[in-house]
């Protein structure tokens, strides 16, 4: 199962997106990267690569950034990774969450999930 | 030139000015940022500094690496990656050397900025570090090319970065936390070029 990866910078709202995707999706292979060690805002090198390790497997992984850091710190992590494995998604976090873990649960690829997180981006709420 | 031992020793420069100006980049970054620059910077040179002894066993090019892995790793804002990439960049074009010169210096700053635009995906006139680092960089190799000395040099780079930073106060921020504020930031100073001013200003007060 692709693996999907949340960060940042707060430990909390990493949590919550992650708890908020069980509602529909129980089982995923998702991981929170929130905050630094001591719980402070900010966005972490290990807690990144650990919450990437944690759900990594030959299916790949994406991850999921909130700003700014949180993105640069990311890029900085991928250059320990296969670039086709993990891969940065630009698109609304929450809901971007939501819908990879569903599709990761039903079985889809990398690519697809990929495509389903730009379609979440380019669909308006209202 | 300059050896190994004084490569160290202007990084714990560094460290201790950035940690005497905590609360003000702090207080820079709290109008126009998200208030956690200071602090962020005195974190990561504070682990730089706990590895002084073992630095110092490097080669130069290793030395500037490992800072930047550092400052990457315990740092946790987005100076850590820009800070971190301008380190390692640098390292990496000025290699495995025990002495260096103000050639090395500044071929490594140039490196190291082109990284920072890179990483930060920025150019000059964003309202970031770079209105800092751009200028310092330009005024360095035009007093090189007139013949001017290293402290010269040096000095002409720290008098140019503070001069950017006075003009990062007009710029409307288009990177960062910053570009939320929209033109709510003109007229306030970016603590990225502060703090690469007060780092500048420690290499010059060590020639």
């Amino acid at each position: 199962m692709v693996g999907i990866v949340v960060v940042s910078h707060s430990e909390r709202l990493a949590e919550s997106i992650v708890d908020l995707t069980k509602m529909m999706a129980d089982g995923a292979h998702i991981a929170a990267a929130g905050g630094l060690e001591d719980g402070s805002f900010g966005t972490s090198y290990e807690r990144i690569k650990a919450a990437i390790d944690q759900v990594y497997s030959e299916d790949g992984v994406v991850v999921l950034m909130d700003m700014g850091s949180a993105v640069m710190t990311t890029e900085m992590v991928l250059d320990e990774y296969d670039s086709a494995k993990v891969r940065m998604a630009d698109a609304p976090v929450v809901e971007s969450a939501v819908a990879a873990s569903v599709s990761a649960m039903c079985g889809s690829d990398l690519e697809a999930i990929l495509e389903e997180i730009e379609d979440v981006k380019n669909t308006p709420k209202f | 030139m300059t050896d190994r031992k004084k490569v160290v020793e202007i990084l714990l420069a560094m460290a201790k000015v950035l940690e005497e100006n905590k609360e003000y980049l702090t207080d820079l970054d709290n109008v126009i940022g998200d208030g956690d620059h200071g602090i962020n910077m005195a974190r990561g040179f504070a682990e730089v500094e706990k590895q002084a002894d073992a630095l110092e066993q490097k080669d130069i090019g290793n030395i500037l690496k490992t800072v930047g892995m550092t400052l990457v790793s315990k740092v946790g804002g987005s100076s850590g990656p820009l800070y971190g990439t301008a380190f390692m960049k640098a390292g990496m074009v000025i290699g495995a050397k025990d002495e260096i010169d103000i050639s090395d210096f500044l071929s490594g700053l140039e490196t190291g900025i082109e990284g920072v635009k890179a990483r930060g995906r920025s150019t000059t006139g964003e309202k970031t570090m770079l209105d800092a680092m751009v200028p310092a960089l330009e005024a360095m190799k035009e007093k090189q090319a007139a013949g001017a000395d290293t402290s010269e040099i040096l000095a002409a780079g720290a008098a140019a970065a503070e001069e950017g930073v006075e003009a990062t106060k007009p710029l409307i921020a288009t990177k960062g936390r910053a570009s939320y504020l929209g033109e709510r930031s003109i007229g306030h100073q970016d603590p990225g070029a502060t703090s690469f001013t007060l780092m500048l200003k420690e290499i010059a007060k060590a020639y």
